[in-house]
């Protein structure tokens, strides 16, 4: 009881435990535990020969955090920044550090950019997106996804029906505009 | 090479790409034979992580073969079957040399309050992933060890990332013997965490989730006590009552943002992104443990303010452990408990799924259909 000052008797003695789990206890002295992220001084545990690496080519002018004070040794070239997108990306690293919310919603924003910017030019290209086999919707035929649902009580249940909305509105938009905008030239033509 | 590629929210495709090449002395090229989609990439999937560019291959998780080594790798050659971290580190920095790997100052620009991590974001140092065909790994001598020969790709992709962090989770609950230890989330990395309380001494483990199919695990795997929250009305009434109004003495957060459970919390998190992620399963945990215990979070967040109940846990006087696992630390202990049969990884695996169907991959496991519970990828060349 938490009313007094005895701990609530456990349902299974150490016995019990040992006897049912496999290794039970194996661990119980913390000294067998991997320590980290209790800090124990090691400098050259794995491989490095450095005690700072030689440094990566920067082949483009590499966007990194104020909070850093230079280009780190290594680095990712996944995606260089790009267009608007690569614009407000830059802006964000120049201008704020990591404990500026707007560093964070201004990257969030150009993401959003990015994925717009980028679903139109591959409309221009051999390798349009495909909304059906992007979201790997398919999956849904595939892999049961009415009996993976139906008779539980699944929490996510409940907003399942708002990604759908998140998913398909730039879709339905885009649909919407370009037809008014065949309709409007159609119109003009007939004028 | 055949890689995924992100194309925004909710919209993943495998096409073909640049394959990747040596950029640093110390890079390693490693053709993928085994990837897996980790829960934490489902962040990335959904737009929650900031400065996710369209292009980007994601996977952390990935084990392969060394196709080439740069001029100053000296401990791999190729045709070595390897194991990487999902930590990329340099091995010798500040925080390298006491032992935060994960938190490595050398290989991330994009940010100094997390390290580099292959495919997840440019917020973790822009660097492709291993759902793909082939994979550049920096720090070549630091980061990937050979798999012991006595260890399938299967188990060795699992070690990488979610088998590594669920033990660490259980080991940043600081576990005493007896302690009565709750899970938050029966995902491959909490099903590990459960099963690794035990080895840690625990006198009761009890796993809390919404999905049937991933408490039954919990049963099996990690031989936990189970209860499904959709079914109780306040989830942290029913561990009050479990653990005679007390609280538990150690509460791990094994879901991050993203937590269901809480349409709110949800909405404002992962749908209109004000929040980096949503900390229902953590205010939760904070509820839920015991004044004076612990509260251990592994689950991944995002860098943006998320609404976390910090008064009731300064004024609980509880401890707060945190990190991204130093992987390659927990190996050595983890390949004992794997050969004795401690803990078996592979029992994990509900799907393998290829390459070049990877889309379809994404959406079963963030739909969690057909029982999914750990998918893994299978590249054409593998």
């Amino acid at each position: 009881m938490a009313y007094t000052p005895d701990r609530p008797p456990l349902p299974e003695s150490p016995e019990e435990l040992r006897a049912r789990i496999p290794g039970w206890g194996a661990d119980l002295d913390p000294a067998d535990r991997p320590a980290v992220p209790k800090e124990v001084y090691d400098p050259h545990p794995y491989g490095a020969v450095w005690d700072f690496p030689e440094r990566q080519p920067e082949h483009w002018p590499r966007e990194r955090s104020i909070e850093h004070a230079f280009l780190t040794p290594v680095f990712g070239t996944s995606c260089p920044p790009r267009g608007v997108s690569g614009a407000i990306r830059k802006f964000a690293y120049r201008r704020y550090s990591e404990g500026r919310a707007a560093h964070w919603l201004l990257l969030v924003g150009a993401d959003r950019v990015d994925t717009l910017g980028s679903t139109l030019r591959s409309f221009a290209t051999r390798h349009p997106d495909n909304p059906i086999t992007e979201t790997g919707i398919l999956a849904e035929f595939k892999h049961h996804g009415i009996r993976s649902r139906r008779g539980q009580k699944r929490a996510d249940l409940v907003h399942q029906p708002l990604d759908l909305v998140i998913v398909s509105w730039p879709w339905i938009a885009a649909g919407v505009l370009g037809f008014r905008t065949v309709r409007r030239l159609s119109r003009r033509v007939k004028r | 090479m055949r890689a995924m590629v992100y194309r925004g929210p909710y919209r993943v495709r495998v096409e073909e790409k640049e394959a990747p090449r040596i950029e640093h002395p110390n890079d390693a090229i490693v053709r993928v034979t085994r990837a897996a989609i980790c829960g934490s990439d489902l962040h990335l999937y959904h737009g929650m992580m900031p400065d996710t560019r369209v292009g980007m291959t994601f996977g952390h998780e990935f084990v392969g073969v060394v196709d080439q080594v740069g001029p100053s790798v000296r401990t791999l050659r190729p045709g070595d079957r390897v194991m990487v971290p999902f930590n990329i580190f340099c091995g010798t920095c500040y925080f390298c040399a006491r032992g935060l790997y994960a938190n490595c100052h050398n290989v991330n620009p994009n940010a100094t309050a997390v390290g580099g991590i292959y495919g997840y974001s440019h917020t973790c140092g822009g660097y492709d992933g291993g759902q793909a065909e082939y994979v550049r790994v920096p720090f070549a001598d630091v980061g990937p060890s050979v798999i012991p020969e006595w260890m399938d790709d299967d188990t060795a992709v699992l070690l990488t990332d979610a088998v590594a962090t669920g033990y660490f989770g259980a080991q940043l609950g600081d576990i005493t013997e007896g302690d009565v230890v709750v899970v938050f989330g029966a995902g491959p990395v909490g099903l590990t965490a459960a099963a690794s309380a035990w080895l840690m001494g625990a006198g009761r483990v009890i796993v809390i989730d919404h999905l049937e199919y991933r408490l039954a695990k919990a049963r099996s795997f990690a031989h936990a006590e189970t209860y499904n929250f959709s079914e109780h009305a306040d989830v942290v009434v029913l561990l009050k009552k479990l653990t005679d109004h007390r609280g538990a003495d150690v509460a791990i957060d094994a879901v991050g943002a993203e937590a269901d459970g809480n349409l709110l919390q949800h909405v404002t998190s992962a749908k209109l992104k004000l929040q980096g992620g949503s900390p229902i399963a953590l205010n939760w945990a904070i509820d839920s443990v015991r004044k004076g215990g612990t509260v251990s979070v592994m689950g991944a967040y995002g860098p943006i303010f998320s609404a976390v109940k910090f008064g009731d846990a300064m004024n609980k006087g509880l401890t707060l452990r945190m990190n991204q696992c130093p992987v390659k630390r927990q190996w050595p202990r983890l390949f004992e408990h794997i050969r004795n049969g401690y803990l078996k990884p592979t029992e994990l695996i509900t799907h393998r799924v290829p390459l070049e169907h990877i889309a379809e991959g994404y959406h079963l496991f963030s739909a969690k259909l057909d029982g999914c519970i750990k998918p893994l990828i299978v590249p054409t060349a593998a």
